[in-house]
């Protein structure tokens, strides 16, 4: 019981501190949000593990770790984690690349909730490149799929 | 895994506490202050974080330190060297200056400018958040950072710190939008504002008249008004200025001197009633 749960916790912890590695500033906007990704994997997996509670509280260490608005990324993470665990029966039913196109959707509009969200919080404008992660993003999900499913059954994760 | 049923109820009631949570979080921390104390303890909890995130780099800094040949270090050393001597020569010129400057300051009865607190700090992770500019530094409330306190690097201004814990202090970039910095032209000391619009080599001097004489290349130093900043420290270079009669103020762009892509040493600067 507790080890699935350290199991999932530590790739979560492993998420977030990629997502705050030091990067050459010509990457930075191009950094996929990899804890995002890692999270509706869970909640396509187990989504009897991993679901809003979780997301809500990994949105929140983002929150403190990039130093943005206290809950903005709680509030994308848990909407999004919301649309992923109710209807992961569909979702599982896909091809790995028409889960990536898919998911592509639900980053854009993650993307653009933490947009909003910072647009009325504090005055910033949109420029089309805020979009780029959903782009990589998407062309990273494969590939962490199936990093992700072999980690679980490896370890045999329930 | 019996998960058919009875689940759905649950997921809708988790997300509707989950967003009344945040949207509670996000008022309070944008429109209240007891938010920042929280925030201080949280951001002690996350350090250890960015610690460990920024390991890989300093292995790499490591590993290439001891992988360069000792002739481009005799060299670089060589460099290091002749550039010091140029600068100690330039400072027995300052010794001297200043202590004129205070005898004249003395004979005029103003206040003689005296040296305060400074501290070196590293840059441990920047520019994660892409909505606003901002370092995170190895330097915090156990070295005495407190918010709002001035930082600089080798060349110009770079920021001041908005965010404190106990072992690391996040700064937020005189680039960003949030932030604006009071200076003067050093050319004839005519105060104006520069505030940022979220490009990292450009900032903008806000609301100037068409009648102000600015011209391209002139210096922008800190005015010391506002009382972040002490006064002197460079900040941009006049690099593009528009005068259209038809809007209300010329709009006039400029450089930030410091590197803020490049940044990895930088000074904290205190002023004199933070002591």
């Amino acid at each position: 019981m507790t080890r699935h749960m350290g199991y999932i916790l530590l790739s979560i912890f492993a998420a977030l501190v990629l997502a705050i590695m030091p990067l050459p500033i010509a990457f930075e906007p191009y950094r996929p949000d990899v804890v995002l990704l890692v999270l509706i994997y869970w909640s396509l997996a187990l989504p009897h593990r991993v679901n809003i509670t979780l997301a809500w509280i990994s949105g929140l260490v983002i929150d403190l770790a990039l130093g943005s608005p206290l809950g903005i990324h709680s509030l994308a993470y848990s909407l999004v984690i919301y649309i992923t665990a109710s209807n992961y029966q569909k979702f599982r039913n896909f091809s790995i690349w028409q889960q990536s196109l898919l998911l592509a959707l639900f980053l854009a509009l993650y993307y653009l909730v933490v947009f909003w969200l910072n647009h009325f919080l504090i005055d910033i404008y949109f420029l089309p490149q805020y979009l780029w992660p959903v782009a990589t993003g998407a062309l990273c999900w494969p590939w962490l799929f199936l990093l992700l499913r072999k980690y679980r059954r490896h370890f045999r994760i329930r | 895994m019996n998960l058919i049923f009875g689940r759905n109820a649950s997921l809708q009631l988790r997300l509707i506490i989950a967003v009344i949570l945040s949207i509670l979080l996000m008022f309070g921390d944008r429109y209240t202050d007891g938010a920042s104390k929280v925030r201080t303890s949280l951001n002690t909890l996350v350090s250890p974080l960015f610690y460990l995130a920024n390991l890989p780099y300093e292995l790499f800094q490591t590993g290439s330190m001891s992988l360069t040949s000792q002739q481009k270090l005799m060299l670089e050393n060589e460099q290091l060297k002749e550039a010091q001597l140029r600068h100690k020569e330039q400072l027995q010129q300052l010794a001297f200056l200043t202590n004129e400057n205070n005898q004249l300051r003395a004979l005029l009865g103003a206040v003689p400018k005296s040296e305060n607190k400074k501290l070196v700090s590293q840059v441990l992770s920047v520019h994660s958040n892409p909505y606003s500019h901002q370092v995170l530094i190895n330097q915090g409330l156990l070295n005495q950072v407190e918010e709002s306190l001035a930082v600089v690097d080798e060349l110009g201004v770079v920021g001041q710190v908005t965010q404190v814990s106990s072992t690391t202090s996040r700064v937020l970039l005189i680039t960003d939008t949030q932030h604006a910095t009071p200076v003067r032209i050093l050319r004839n000391n005519v105060r104006t504002v520069v505030e940022g619009i979220g490009k990292i080599d450009q900032v903008k001097l806000s609301h100037v008249p068409h009648s102000m004489d600015v011209r391209i290349g002139d210096v922008l130093v800190t005015s010391g008004l506002g009382g972040v900043f002490p006064e002197g420290y460079p900040v941009a270079t006049v690099t593009e200025i528009e005068r259209n009669e038809g809007r209300p103020f010329a709009r006039v762009y400029a450089k930030p001197i410091a590197q803020l892509d490049r940044l990895r040493l930088l000074i904290l600067l205190w002023r004199k009633e933070q002591l």
